[in-house]
């Protein structure tokens, strides 16, 4: 996928005059948060779990070599393969390969982040094979050919105005005049259009939520159930995973599963969990005849022994974007890759360079609540902030930014300075705002004042009336 | 069994340095009051948070360096900020990660650094003030002090012994204000945005005065909430329970307001 995250700033400003978008940010927004702090508050061992769920990726990510050559043995033990793949390119390559193999002419597919991550579609297309997304929010996006714009809810940005819009457009083969002013009749419409699709589809492409290094089973997790017809009704069925989706043993998994949906959708449970292990066996009566895993790693390998390996335990729960003052207002096209939100600023810069999306890291106020949203207790201010200082090293940074940074360091270092500096600065600025209280514009502080008046300070430092007061005797 | 008072090192911060001295003041007089001895270490600056926030580690590391040594010999130092005061108490030992014998150092002094309102209750037990403000507040959770250092109650347990002071909980009191330090000049849409959204919750809960415990959030919510011509009292939480809110008008309002020089 193509990044616009060099320019976040300019789609951020963009996205804050969208009122369409607006509108759809602050609705999901709300709900998404009430129903965590619900979910949360009505399990009393949520806190203990995230602390179980952090070691055991630590501990996986700790032994990857070991779990993932364990879970690959497993797969192919169940009549499955298992393609490693370093770099995007290798992974593309194999999607098309195996679908060529089976001649495949149309492909269904249920969410994936790693999908995205390969641009796959482009590519199946590129190749003449017709993707079909089959979860709804994938399904709209693609007929209005833009990206996911949040992780577990691809069509956060949109409003039913935008639904109605897109399938009276694209489903031309349906009655023009019809109702399509609800929820319900939508989803049906997409239902009933889908199904002829799920029939016909040569291979199924799924994502993974988890990898199960002791089974050899792929998890996923869906409210729509379009995951397990995409999965179960092709003669081919591929997963797309990255490394770090892999853990050691189902009941890990299932601690992991307990999590996972309180953190995202404030569900105990999804809707559907499914676990896939090899291909169909002589007695089942459905499922795939090739079962293929594409185990991507395409920078990640690269985190780990850095300060961002932690970033390696996330579960692509969404929590920290659902929770993102920065989320809310900007919403997720603004950041220009796959990944958005607090957890899109600490992976994006790891794959795709800093150079490009050192936006990201920046655009924080580091409030915070991110982390202390996060299942997987991942401190990602504090990796934000290493970001940040990689940028410095490498002089990444603004240059009038690094230059106001070195005069401000230069006079905090040398307390003399500084009191001189402060003094005639609050002096001079109590003064000249003594009367209004506040400036409304004041030269250099453009960025403060398009949007907010500036405070005057009182006038004399807190240091400087500290020592007169204490001469005179009365502090 | 404590017979000496505590020496306490108040550790102003460079906001409230520059453009609110009357915090400083307050903090002196609340400590006093909680029973402190209270010193202003003289060579104080900035505790480094504006270089450690844009990746100037080698800047941090200096200035956190003579921070630890000028207040080292207390023993507690106080900081009315959250902020401020959670960079000295979690931040430096981070910062020496990789330097034994200045972790060490940072450690000993974060243990012993405290956020003022948090330390007035729960370090010197203190559960009222002597002091009036007639108005209604409202009460912003700024996000360090509230994350970093779990402060919540404090604050609002003492506003209650305020005579003449009610409280009003606004929506989202936990959601950032937009501030973020350098966040809000380098990303000027966005914070704007988020101090909007936040003035509409005070707005929303009818409150004639806006109390926190963070110089630059109030600056901001100042600063917006004066852009748009709202009349709402804007005040350090310290101002008014050391009793102090005669003493230097809301923040960004002038003496013209206020009736007449003082
Ligand atoms: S970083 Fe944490 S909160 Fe965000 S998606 Fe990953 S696991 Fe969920």
């Amino acid at each position: 996928m193509l990044t616009t995250s060099p320019a976040f700033k300019q789609n951020a400003t963009t996205a804050l005059a969208d009122a369409g978008l607006q509108k759809a940010l602050a609705n999901a927004k709300a709900g998404f948060m009430q129903k965590r702090a619900r979910a949360v508050a009505a399990l009393p061992e949520f806190e203990a779990l995230r602390d179980l769920g952090r070691d055991i990726k630590n501990h996986t990510i700790a032994h990857l070599d070991f779990y993932l050559d364990t879970y690959a043995r497993n797969v192919e033990a169940e009549g499955g393969k298992v393609h490693w793949c370093e770099t995007a390119d290798d992974a593309r390559r194999a999607v098309v390969e195996i679908c060529r193999s089976v001649g495949a002419r149309t492909v269904t597919k249920g969410k994936s982040m790693i999908g995205e991550e390969l641009g796959i579609n482009e590519h199946l297309e590129a190749a003449g094979i017709e993707p079909i997304e089959t979860d709804l929010g994938e399904y709209i996006i693609q007929l209005r050919k833009e990206p996911p714009s949040h992780i577990i809810a691809p069509a956060f940005h949109l409003n039913r105005e935008d639904w109605i819009e897109a399938f009276r457009e694209k489903h031309t083969e349906l009655a023009p005049g019809r109702v399509l002013d609800e929820r319900k009749t939508l989803i049906d419409e997409a239902r009933t259009i889908l199904r002829s699709r799920f029939l016909a589809a040569d291979v199924g492409i799924t994502g993974a939520n988890m990898l199960i290094a002791e089974t050899g089973s792929s998890v996923i997790v869906t409210n729509e159930g379009n995951g397990d017809l995409t999965q179960t009704l092709p003669k081919v069925h591929i997963v797309l995973a990255s490394i770090e989706k892999v853990v050691p043993t189902l009941e890990d998994a299932c601690t992991i599963l307990r999590l996972l949906a309180r953190s995202a959708t404030g569900q105990d449970f999804s809707t559907y969990t499914t676990f896939s292990t090899g291909p169909r066996r002589a007695p089942d009566l459905d499922g795939p005849a090739e079962y293929h895993v594409i185990l991507l790693d395409n920078g990640r390998t690269s985190m780990i022994g850095t300060e961002f390996q932690e970033m390696l335990r996330c579960i692509r729960c969404a929590a920290c974007m659902n929770h993102c003052p920065v989320y809310g207002a900007v919403g997720g096209h603004a950041y220009g890759w796959v990944y958005p939100g607090p957890m899109g600023s600490v992976l994006t810069p790891s794959l795709i360079g800093v150079d490009k999306a050192g936006h990201l890291p920046n655009a924080s106020t580091f409030c915070g609540k991110c982390e202390s949203v996060c299942p997987m207790k991942i401190p990602l201010p504090k990796m934000m902030r290493h970001w940040r200082e990689r940028e410095f090293e490498r002089h990444l940074s603004p240059s009038a930014a690094r230059f106001g940074l070195g005069v401000w360091a230069w006079f905090a270092r040398r307390p003399w300075a500084y009191r001189l500096a402060t003094r005639i600065g609050a002096g001079t600025l109590g003064f000249a705002g003594r009367k209004r209280g506040r400036f409304g514009s004041l030269p250099l502080a453009g960025g403060w004042t398009g949007g907010r008046d500036m405070p005057a300070p009182e006038g004399e430092t807190f240091q400087a009336r500290y020592a007169r007061l204490r001469k005179q005797g009365l502090v | 069994m404590r017979h000496t008072p505590p020496r306490v090192a108040l550790f102003a911060t460079c906001l409230v340095d520059l453009y609110r001295p009357t915090v400083g003041f307050a903090a002196i007089k609340l400590l006093k009051e909680a029973g402190c001895t209270v010193v202003v270490p003289e060579g104080q600056t900035c505790c480094g948070q504006p270089a450690y926030n844009s990746g100037d580690k080698a800047d941090a590391q200096d200035i956190a360096r003579s921070v630890i040594a000028l207040l080292e010999p207390y023993d507690y130092v106080v900081v009315p900020s959250g902020s401020c005061g959670g960079m000295i108490r979690e931040q430096y030992a981070a910062l020496f990660a990789a330097d034994p014998e200045w972790k060490l150092r940072a450690e000993r002094l974060g243990a012993r650094t405290f956020e003022l309102v948090s330390f007035l209750v729960d370090v010197m037990g203190m559960t009222g003030v002597e002091a009036r403000y007639e108005g209604m507040a409202t009460y912003h959770d700024s996000c360090s002090g509230l994350r970093e250092l779990g402060i919540k109650g404090q604050p609002r347990a003492l506003l209650a012994t305020v005579a003449g002071l009610t409280l009003a909980e606004m929506e989202d009191a936990e959601v950032c204000c937009g501030f973020g330090g350098t966040f809000c000049v380098k990303y000027p849409d966005i914070s704007v945005r988020m101090v909007s959204d936040k003035v509409e919750r005070i707005r929303a809960t009818g409150a004639d005065t806006l109390l926190a415990g963070d110089l630059g959030c109030l600056l901001n919510m100042a600063g917006r909430l004066q852009r748009l011509g709202h009349t709402v009292r804007v005040r350090h939480v310290a101002e008014v329970l050391a009793g102090m809110t005669d003493a230097v008008p809301p923040i960004g309002e002038g003496q013209a307001r206020q009736g007449g020089a003082r």
